[in-house]
């Protein structure tokens, strides 16, 4: 029987970082929290926020669902995570600024030439070219989980276009709306202002040609995608426009958007549009959501992307097992933050290992992302178990495999009141000419007892994140 | 050798088009086996974007035409000093790792029949394997114009049994590819004759990266490896990603497209 550390109550008592909430809990009466829930609901279904399903079908306005009972770190807590999240960032960038230039990593034989270099996100094109300030990933998203006091797991890295930060703005929005005494008794450290740091970070890595305050906007494939609430949420609060390709061109060496006064010229770009679909002339031929042309001026300095096109070669789940030794190679330090320890399927031995103990593992695809194409062991029937051996038989290399973390649990309201839910954590760490992050970041939960799987387009919610001033 | 280029590009459009953007790698590539002279591109109403050298050494050159406009017309005009390096690339200047060539494109996928081929030709020496797997394409894909078209992937080529030169190079770069010899396709030009063989002035052929030699050039379609009378413009995985020029046009127009080429011989 495994035993999940639950972050409010050991051993019969409250942790510290919960001991306000207890009292919170006990003396809401039961009406109380359901008109709250309720007028939660409400709010997020007027604002808007909605989350689409990927390949599910149903009802693309579904909301994702809100659990009122934050989730707390202490001072202390968040020390090291952040001291381990930066870490991680700076390590993600020298790696892809040294695997588009001399390639030291790969020549000093720490990480296999083919992993990088055959990889099916590196970018050929902007191998030589280094972008402004050197970084490649300036929004890194890093998942996290918990299995006990002091044992934080790293689970993967999202070095492109990390989503969910809306919901962290959001979810603490809310409940500063409906709980406003919550936060006299606490003292919680402030989210809000992630916005200007972000904007901040993206004047930052701004072209060297650009000599005037940077125009900066955000490039989304349209309403139809899955986050367009998001790029538009985030748009509004820097106070920068919000683009599709077509409302962009390129004009000798600068890219414009359209606007009713004429052509303005931009300078930074926040793409959440993948690479193969930003320019046709240099990737996809048929793509019709990018800019013909973005990428020649790119590369000559014209203009800055955001992520940097080929950044995705950083965070495939084969590279991550690396990230620990491109710490030591790059920074001369020891990760602050563990990795979980992975089995490579394309290695014979590891394949042998993870066949042999498909019921106790965790099976991701390497490039798969949202909970989609996994295989969790222990919840899983004989026959999905032999499903998925036969798929890793097909494609070894396309596999990794993780013990299943013991995820730690939060108190989360559920219909017969509170019981644990698991939960992980998902940072925004922002790198330009410096490296930032807001205390605290996106808590999901696994809102169906028992599961394991907090992904939102797997029925996973969020929960505000709290992070105690000292 | 002292080679002579002419070579115009003309897009018409049936209705004009609201403007055209271009991404060029029409440049001769610097290495020891070419100085240029004199080089000149021009494009008829056309502002010059952004120009860079690429991770490969290849000069990539943006142009941009604002619209409306019927036809456009790209010319390059300019005079090459070619010397025979047998082929190998020497003094290129360029940063990106050869094993970022091995991988499949939809153009080069290894198609079963093409995998055979290139696994028939492998020898311990990766030198004479690239020399047998040219060899090999010459043989299997007889050069015949009009025969596939720009979308021709290798293993059609491979099966109907003829191409032309892209259908050659696309065929090299599979069965090194398949073999695990990093192939990467060029584009350029070469010296109009009429000795019978195969010559597209407009030419690609393919290199493959040889330990001990670098970058070596193999035109299967010709049945040797580049010398005095060739141009390297530029490379890429394959010929979408090395056109010497990939343009977009915005508007409803219909392309035609008419180009002439003629490379020649200048007195020295």
């Amino acid at each position: 029987m495994t035993t999940y550390f639950n972050e409010m109550f050991q051993d019969g008592n409250v942790r510290s970082p919960y001991a306000r909430l207890e009292g919170w809990t006990r003396d809401m009466p039961a009406d109380l929290r359901l008109a709250k829930q309720a007028e939660a609901e409400a709010l997020f279904r007027r604002i808007g926020i909605t989350f689409a399903v990927y390949g599910e079908g149903g009802d693309p306005d579904r909301l994702i669902p809100f659990d009122m009972f934050p989730r707390v770190f202490t001072a202390n807590e968040w020390a090291k995570l952040e001291r381990g999240i930066k870490q991680r960032a700076r390590a993600l960038n020298a790696f892809l600024v040294d695997v588009y230039g001399r390639g030291e990593i790969v020549r000093a034989g720490r990480i296999p030439a083919g992993l990088v270099y055959q990889n099916a996100a590196y970018e050929r094109a902007v191998a030589g070219f280094v972008p402004p300030k050197g970084v490649y990933s300036h929004i890194v998203g890093i998942d996290i989980v918990r299995t006990g006091p002091t044992d934080f797991y790293v689970l993967e890295d999202n070095c492109r276009t990390p989503s969910g930060v809306s919901y962290m703005l959001e979810s603490r929005e809310m409940m500063m709306r409906m709980f406003p005494d919550l936060f006299r008794e606490n003292r919680i450290e402030p989210v809000d202002n992630y916005h200007e740091i972000l904007r901040r970070t993206l004047a930052s890595v701004a072209p060297a040609k650009c000599d005037r305050d940077p125009t900066i906007v955000i490039l989304t494939p349209g309403q139809f995608n899955s986050a367009y609430y998001e790029h538009s949420f985030l748009a509004d609060l820097m106070g920068v426009e919000l683009v599709e390709g077509q409302d962009l061109f390129v004009d000798g060496e600068y890219v414009y958007m359209r606007t009713t006064e004429g052509p303005k010229r931009v300078d930074v770009i926040y793409r959440r549009i993948d690479d193969a679909y930003i320019d046709p002339l240099c990737f996809r031929a048929d793509s019709m959501l990018g800019i013909p042309g973005l990428m020649d001026v790119y590369r000559s300095g014209g203009v800055s992307i955001c992520s940097a096109p080929g950044a995705g070669v950083a965070d495939d789940k084969a590279v991550y097992t690396y990230v620990p030794e491109m710490i030591r190679f790059y920074l001369g330090e020891e990760p602050i933050l563990n990795n979980v320890p992975t089995w490579k399927c394309a290695g014979a031995d590891d394949l042998g290992y993870v066949l042999s103990n498909l019921g106790e593992l965790v099976v991701k695809e390497v490039h798969g992302s949202g909970g989609y194409g996994m295989l969790v062991g222990p919840k899983s029937t004989k026959l999905q178990i032999e499903q998925f051996r036969a798929l890793i038989l097909a494609n070894p290399g396309n596999y990794i495999a993780q013990p299943t973390l013991a995820l730690s649990t939060t108190p989360t309201f559920v219909d017969q009141g509170i019981a644990p839910r698991h939960v992980d954590l998902r940072p925004y760490c922002l790198v330009g000419e410096r490296i930032e992050l807001v205390p605290g970041g996106l808590t999901r939960v696994a809102l169906t007892e028992g599961s394991l799987v907090v992904n939102s387009s797997q029925g996973g919610g969020v929960k505000d994140t709290w992070v105690l001033a000292e | 050798m002292l080679l002579s280029v002419d070579h115009v590009t003309r897009y018409e459009y049936d209705r004009p088009v609201r403007g055209v953007v271009q991404s060029h790698r029409l440049t001769p590539t610097k290495f020891a086996g070419q100085r240029t002279i004199s080089w000149n591109v021009s494009v008829s109403g056309g502002t010059m974007g952004g120009g860079f050298r690429d991770g490969a050494g290849d000069w990539v050159q943006a142009w941009s035409v604002a619209g409306p406009v019927s036809h456009i017309e790209v010319r390059v005009h300019g005079e090459v000093e070619t010397t025979d390096l047998a082929g190998v690339l020497k003094g290129s200047r360029e940063s990106v790792s050869p094993e970022a060539y091995l991988r499949e494109t939809p153009f080069t996928n290894f198609d079963p029949a093409l995998r055979a081929l290139g696994a028939a030709a492998l020898s311990e020496d990766i030198l004479s394997s690239a020399h047998a797997m040219s060899a090999s394409v010459s043989a299997a894909i007889a050069y015949r114009p009009g025969s596939t078209h720009a979308h021709t992937t290798a293993a059609e080529a491979l099966a109907q049994g003829e191409g032309v030169c892209q259908d050659h190079a696309h065929a090299l770069l599979a069965l090194a590819r398949s073999q695990g010899i990093p192939a990467r396709y060029v584009s350029g030009y070469l010296q109009s004759s009429n000795d019978g063989m195969a010559h597209e002035a407009a030419h690609a052929w393919a290199e493959l990266n040889v330990p001990g030699f670098g970058w070596i050039g193999f035109d299967p379609a010709n049945q040797c490896c580049p010398d005095e009378r060739y141009i390297r413009l530029g490379s890429g995985l394959d010929a979408q990603d090395a056109a010497p020029i990939r343009g977009v046009s915005r508007g409803q127009g219909i392309e035609k497209l008419l180009v002439t080429v003629a490379v020649q011989t200048q007195q020295q």
